[in-house]
């Protein structure tokens, strides 16, 4: 065998290399457009950059999407649980069914997802009349950006849960039920306790997306200034109208929440493999 | 507490884990359920505490049907095969949570749990790991811990699922000398299962041999030993040789030899087995021409109490026999020694 | 005689199971089936009319081929980045693995500008390359861009856990019966990491084909030169043209649920490559 040559391992040039190729290729793609936010937000200074956040039509908008937040976050991650309860701990006839159907809004565009209340709840859709008949008013409204954001954030936290119940396994479960515990003990005492971090890692991830949406939530927003417009929306009204300097200035907000969101998603995680 | 279990039948999906079981354990007794691995044992312990909800039959503690009680209501202690200790509470935590989870006006004190909790450190040895969590025990702790955990909710009957399955040779003979001690101090009416038959022996005042979701046998160690009701548990339980012979007004015969078989008088002429333990089989030098047959030496292992012996009969086939050490002595044996060997008992089943 | 049967000893079955169903019946079930009985309204012609128009057929052909080179690009250099990030130590290397899933996290709207200011001939890249003639933003490889943005940690994130799961030994096994580092590669690792890898790729296909809001600023919407499908579907709703919204809309359901098929196939195969390892 020549010397020097390790078969066990690349050369170091090979190693150098692939990681040059490998970084150079994530700096196109996610640091210089990340990098470019920020720059932008601030290319006219820190007190327009101020501005443009506390105007009135950005606060809205920022408000709107916290509620939508609000909302989406507590139902789907009450219904992660139910579900991964379900699904994880009994066996029963279309369990592969209902696991696809809870998996089905991450399969779908998300203009097809908000498409989908627009053609239910739409005035040409199939509750339209009754719905205008009644005055209530659920597309194009705040009614309609909240069930939209509830549709495209369903899966998060059942999917996080579901493969950790199921690999715990019920024992610990079904001792504390030995020892004497109620249903509702041995949740709060043993269940919850011991999903605690993949139900956390699932809630940033649900929270997230829940207030970055944007392709759903704007086929139903009817971009109201002021009333229904989220601040993902915002940015491409501020943008569309050239005001680029405070579209860039919600927008680095928004990166600031992903950025936090990728940080604890990454200490959540570590927590998770201990 | 007494335990009846009438008729329990349990299936999974189209497996019959336990048909049509019947069993009586005693107030006060330790008893074995002993089988091989997907005989029922597990399903029919689980049955009983309540983890498992039967197909048919019904389960009574102390006389009064027990079958659609919840488990947390049928005052039972179970230890699981792998413990199942609650991973994110210290061992005090874990030995406590039957009495936190009390109602609040069954609930005892602060104190009084501190107390008790401290009392069955105490009693299965481990005072100094109150503060420990499970992942940072051995098995043979984890396993006390998980045995102090089911008693200290003061059950009327303690179950336990493989016991001893998961810890290395020298502590599972610690541990189950440790719970008969245990046992006879407390006096809770006791099940275990394992599938080691030496286990189910020396622990159990009762064994009950299961094989395939049936009882093959039910009795004390000694009677089960001894006398085998079936082929299975002959088999299972320790070493056996086996004669394809047949038998015939009262008499049996393996090859060319004939021997007395008093309890099968009225017998037409029938294929039988000869079920002969290697202890129920004498060696002698020179024969003496009654119920005998030749076989050749093969090899000789002469380690721990008993020699044993591994032969050829006459008719091809290998014979193991158990000697005491003198009597090896007093007959010189070695391979390729010609002998006479004569059974001393048997047990014989119709094919 | 039993007064009732249990069925279950965890308590709780039937309340989650029961609000569980309800929750999907509500929020997936019903507005899915609003979709299939407003696409029957629509008669077979139109349906046809509108999914064959020469604007539809056009962006249909740009979504499927950009997806598709979109997928192949993080194949390729999302394999590339999971390996370097498995395999060898630099600096800042935890810090660039979290942001990895940046895609995920971003806003699509934000993603889009962003890309669409450091790709137009004016901003820091495509200042760059402007010279070579090459200009993304407003053209087919801005879409490719954007769609390569979004689909990057699918294939990072499928392949790295088996990456790290492999044994070593067989490669070890591999160098000791005198392959190259290449033919180790090519004959060992590809082979057990490829499940994965596919379905990374499949999955970053159907996020690719979907998407709407990264590529909605960079592309130029052009109709017949940079519209993609979903974009046509929004004109088309804007318009208040629902039947052709619908249609288009129908097709895209049809076409997810041929991919969740797939990827569903593809993590069985996956499965079973493990089990085997």
């Amino acid at each position: 065998m020549m010397a020097g040559t390790d078969r066990r391992t690349e050369s170091r040039v090979v190693r150098w290399t692939l990681t040059a190729v490998a970084l150079a290729f994530l700096l196109c793609f996610l640091f210089v457009p990340l990098a470019v936010v920020f720059m932008q937000a601030f290319a006219e200074g820190v007190r327009a950059y101020w501005m443009a956040l506390v105007e009135p039509m950005s606060l809205a908008a920022l408000r709107l999407t916290a509620l939508a937040a609000l909302v989406a976050v507590p139902a789907n991650t009450l219904f992660g649980l139910a579900a991964a309860w379900a699904i994880a701990r009994f066996d029963f006839p279309g369990r592969g069914l209902l696991i696809t159907l809870i998996d089905l809004p991450f399969a779908i565009s998300p203009v097809v997802s908000g498409l989908v209340f627009v053609l239910m709840f739409g005035a040409q859709g199939l509750l339209g009349p009754w719905l205008i008949a009644h005055d209530i008013k659920i597309v194009f409204a705040v009614p309609g950006i909240l069930l939209a954001t509830m549709f495209v954030t369903v899966p998060f936290v059942a999917r996080e849960l579901i493969p950790v119940m199921q690999e715990q396994g019920s024992e610990e479960e079904q001792a504390a039920l030995a020892l004497g515990a109620s249903g509702w003990q041995m949740f709060r005492r043993v269940t919850l306790p011991n999903i605690r971090w993949a139900l956390l890692y699932g809630v940033v991830l649900l929270n997230a997306r829940a207030i970055g949406e944007f392709g759903a939530v704007s086929m139903v927003s009817g971009h109201i200034r002021g009333q229904t417009n989220t601040a993902a929306l915002h940015v491409e009204i501020l943008y569309n109208e050239y005001n680029f300097a405070a579209a860039f200035a919600v927008a680095s907000v928004l990166a600031l929440m992903a950025l936090a969101t990728l940080a604890a998603k990454s200490i959540v995680g570590r927590r998770i493999t201990q | 507490m007494s335990i009846e279990v009438v008729g329990l039948t349990k299936r999974f999906g189209t497996f019959v884990a336990i048909t049509d079981v019947s069993l009586r354990v005693e107030t006060g007794e330790l008893v074995a359920l002993l089988g091989p691995s997907g005989s029922g044992k597990t399903t029919l312990l689980r049955v009983i505490a309540g983890l498992e909800i039967p197909d048919a039959g019904s389960i009574l503690f102390d006389g009064q049907n027990s079958t659609d009680r919840r488990i947390a209501d049928r005052r039972v202690g179970f230890v699981f095969q792998h413990y199942a200790l609650f991973r994110h509470m210290s061992v005090f935590e874990n030995i406590a949570f039957g009495l936190r989870v009390r109602p609040r006006d069954r609930r005892p004190t602060r104190a009084d749990i501190e107390q008790r909790v401290h009392r069955l450190l105490d009693l299965v040895q481990l005072e100094a790991m109150a503060d420990r969590f499970p992942s940072q025990l051995s098995g043979g702790q984890r396993q006390r811990v998980a045995l102090a955990r089911a008693l200290a909710v003061e059950p009327q009957v303690l179950l336990l699922d493989e016991p001893f399955g998961a810890l290395d040779a020298k502590v599972r003979k610690e541990l189950r000398r440790w719970l008969r001690r245990l046992h006879d101090d407390l006096h809770v009416t006791s099940i275990f299962v394992t599938h080691d038959q030496e286990e189910a022996l020396e622990a159990a005042d009762r064994v009950v041999v299961m094989n395939q979701g049936r009882v093959e046998q039910v009795g004390t160690p000694s009677e089960v030993y001894a006398r085998p009701a079936t082929p299975f548990v002959y088999d299972f339980l320790g070493d056996v040789n086996l004669f394809r012979g047949r038998i015939e007004r009262g008499k049996a015969y393996i090859g060319p030899l004939e021997f007395d078989a008093p309890g099968h008088a009225d017998r037409e002429a029938r294929i039988a087995t000869l079920y002969i333990r290697p202890h129920q089989l004498e060696i002698d030098r020179v024969g003496n021409g009654e119920q005998q047959f030749r076989a050749r030496v093969a090899r000789v292992n002469p380690a721990g109490p008993f020699v044993k012996v591994d032969l050829v009969a006459e008719w091809g086939d290998p014979v193991r026999v158990e000697l005491s050490q003198e009597r090896y002595l007093a007959l010189a044996l070695e391979a390729g020694t010609e002998v006479f060997v004569r059974p001393k008992d048997m047990s014989i089943f119709i094919a | 005689m039993r007064p009732r049967l249990r069925r279950h000893v965890l308590p709780g079955f039937g309340l989650s199971l029961g609000f569980t169903l309800s929750y999907v019946c509500l929020l997936i079930l019903i507005p899915l089936t609003g979709v299939v009985l407003r696409a029957r309204s629509i008669t077979w012609p139109e349906f046809v009319a509108s999914v064959t128009s020469e604007r539809a057929l056009a962006a249909f052909g740009l979504s499927l081929g950009a997806a598709v080179v979109a997928a192949v690009v993080n194949g390729v250099f999302g394999l590339l980045v999971a390996w370097v990030l498995v395999r060898y130590r630099f600096p800042g290397r935890r810090l660039i693995d979290a942001c990895v899933d940046l895609p995920f996290a971003l806003p699509t709207s934000v993603a889009g500008i962003a890309l669409t200011t450091v790709y137009s001939p004016a901003g820091w890249l495509g200042q760059q390359l402007a010279p070579l003639g090459i200009q993304v933003a407003f053209t087919r490889l801005g879409v490719i861009v954007a769609l390569t943005f979004i689909g990057l940690p699918f294939v990072v994130r499928a392949v790295q856990p088996v990456l790290e799961d492999l044994d070593r030994e067989i490669e070890d096994a591999a160098a000791s019966l005198g392959a190259t580092r290449w033919q180790t590669f090519r004959h060992v690792l590809l082979p057990s990491i490829l499940p994965a890898l596919l379905t990374g790729v499949t999955l970053a296909f159907a996020r690719a084909l979907g998407e709407y809001g990264s590529v909605v600023f960079i592309s130029g919407n052009l109709p017949f030169r940079t519209e993609v499908i979903t974009l046509l579907i929004v004109a088309r709703l804007e318009q208040f043209d629902y039947a052709g919204a619908t249609a288009m809309a129908s097709m895209m359901l049809g076409v997810s649920f041929l991919i969740l098929l797939t990827i569903n196939l593809l993590q069985a195969w996956s499965r079973r490559r493990g089990a085997l390892a």
